[in-house]
């Protein structure tokens, strides 16, 4: 009887729409790395329709956006939307963070986002919660 | 698409989300993937494999992309698999290869793959082979494959590509670092990037002097690109033509395709025997024993092994 290994988490991290300020994506894509995960870094400037592309294509298991332009209720909704639209969305935990208003997170919630992570949200809050979901979870 | 069936299902309708998931299972070791690639065998091998290797930041991944913008145009399907280095301490990897191509992206006749090494050393990960095949199958006319940034030694892209561009750069060393065994030895085409940077002529004068004393028929041809303003790509393209011309005279092709074959089919052994030695735990004990008796020297490796080896050869196959 052989033990199953643990495989790395695979997280896409991508910054939807048209803000160039990447560092907080480039810190959190870090900390992932750093906590054994696979993280497939898009750049700046991506589209729903790239993002969730490149999602499929690499078979992830996680999608972080990060966002700063106030887009978010426009562009992650629609992220969401086109993986639905090949039935991936029940294989991807999809999360976001960045500057997010407290007042929008309900709604983005109620259209497929998980769970957003405002600023000065510790690294090691966003590591454990992917951990839970998909270890403890039922998504692998 | 999480089991067996509606995998093999969904790959046979084409769905990209089933090949995606297929590299999965491969990346993972699962035998499913094994299975499902092994009964459509026959069906691989239609694919022109090329293999981009480089030293890092030699411009790899942004002439991949100019050749999948190349051969788009031409109507091809073009699949693409980039590796980039895990690290040896936490597992963990960043693989940045398509922030240079992710515009295509949303193109349904482009399929890109990142992959981490997860360990493997050689430039490629252990799946790539499997990956290929993935590709393969979904139909892609042409499929790169792009490896880790290589120093000297990482050949391992010659055992899976028909044909091998070398990527180098201007100001890498001088010209005794061409002579050396390795990389050098298994590039089909080289070409010398950013060839617009002060040293240029001088590499290019340098690796041809050099390829010039290779024995074989077939003298890699060098090429001065400058990839970001896309300049000696076709020419560079024209090479590799040539190149898969010659390789497909005299059985040429047959042969490197049985050499990469043997290879595999040893690789396969060596991963199965050292999973066996890792995931059983008597095997587990037996060597966690040894280690201990080494660093004592009580034991010599030598001897251990010649009491290992024929416990893992001789134990139950079944997984």
């Amino acid at each position: 009887m052989t033990t199953s290994p643990e495989y790395p988490i695979r997280v896409l991290v991508a910054k939807p729409g048209l803000d160039g300020h990447d560092r907080g994506a480039k810190i959190v894509a870090r900390a992932l790395r750093d906590a054994g995960m696979e993280v497939i870094y898009t750049g700046l400037r991506q589209t729903p329709e790239q993002i969730a592309n490149a999602a499929i294509q690499e078979d992830v298991d996680v999608i972080a956006c990060s966002i700063l332009s106030g887009a978010h209720n426009t562009l992650l909704p629609k992220v969401y939307d086109l993986l639905r639209e090949e039935g991936a969305q029940e294989d991807i935990l999809f999360i976001a963070g960045g500057v997010i208003p407290d007042e929008d997170i309900p709604a983005l919630k109620e259209k497929g986002i998980a769970e957003v992570f405002t600023p000065g949200t510790p690294t090691g809050v966003i590591i454990q919660y992917i951990n839970d979901q998909i270890r403890g979870g039922t998504l692998l | 698409m999480r089991d067996l069936l509606s995998l093999s299902a969904a790959l046979d309708r084409g769905e990209r989300r089933a090949v995606a998931r297929l590299i999965t299972w491969a990346e993972r070791g699962d035998q499913r993937a094994y299975k499902i690639i092994g009964e459509r065998f026959s069906k691989i091998g239609e694919a022109f494999i090329l293999g981009v290797s480089g030293p890092p930041g030699s411009g790899k991944s942004t002439l991949t992309e100019s050749f999948i913008r190349m051969l788009r145009a031409q109507g091809q399907r073009v699949g693409v698999i980039a590796v980039d280095p895990t690290s040896p301490f936490t597992g963990g990897a960043v693989l940045g290869d398509r922030v240079r191509m992710n515009e295509h992206a949303t193109d349904r006749e482009v399929f890109i793959r990142s992959m981490g090494t997860r360990g493997h050393l050689g430039g490629l990960s252990r799946a790539t082979s499997a990956a290929i095949r993935a590709l393969d199958l979904y139909g892609c006319d042409t499929i790169i494959v792009e490896t880790v940034g290589v120093g000297q030694s990482e050949v391992d892209v010659m055992r899976v590509c028909d044909c091998t561009l070398m990527v180098m750069v201007p100001g890498l060393g001088d010209e005794i670092q061409a002579i050396k065994a390795g990389v050098m030895e298994v590039g089909d085409v080289f070409v010398v990037n950013k060839s617009d940077l002060d040293g240029a002529r001088r590499t290019t004068r340098e690796l041809r002097a050099m390829l010039a004393l290779n024995h074989s028929d077939w003298r890699p041809p060098v090429e001065q690109v400058i990839a970001l303003r896309g300049e000696g790509l076709e020419l560079t393209w024209d090479l590799i033509e040539s190149f898969r011309a010659y390789m497909s005279e005299e059985g040429r092709l047959r042969l490197r395709r049985k050499e990469r074959a043997r290879y595999e089919l040893l690789g396969l052994a060596q991963t199965s025997i050292i999973e066996r030695a890792t995931s059983s735990q008597p095997h587990h004990s037996l060597i966690e024993e040894m280690s201990e008796q080494i660093a004592n020297r009580t034991l010599d490796p030598y001897s251990a092994l010649s009491l290992l080896l024929p416990q893992l050869l001789n134990s139950d196959t079944s997984t």
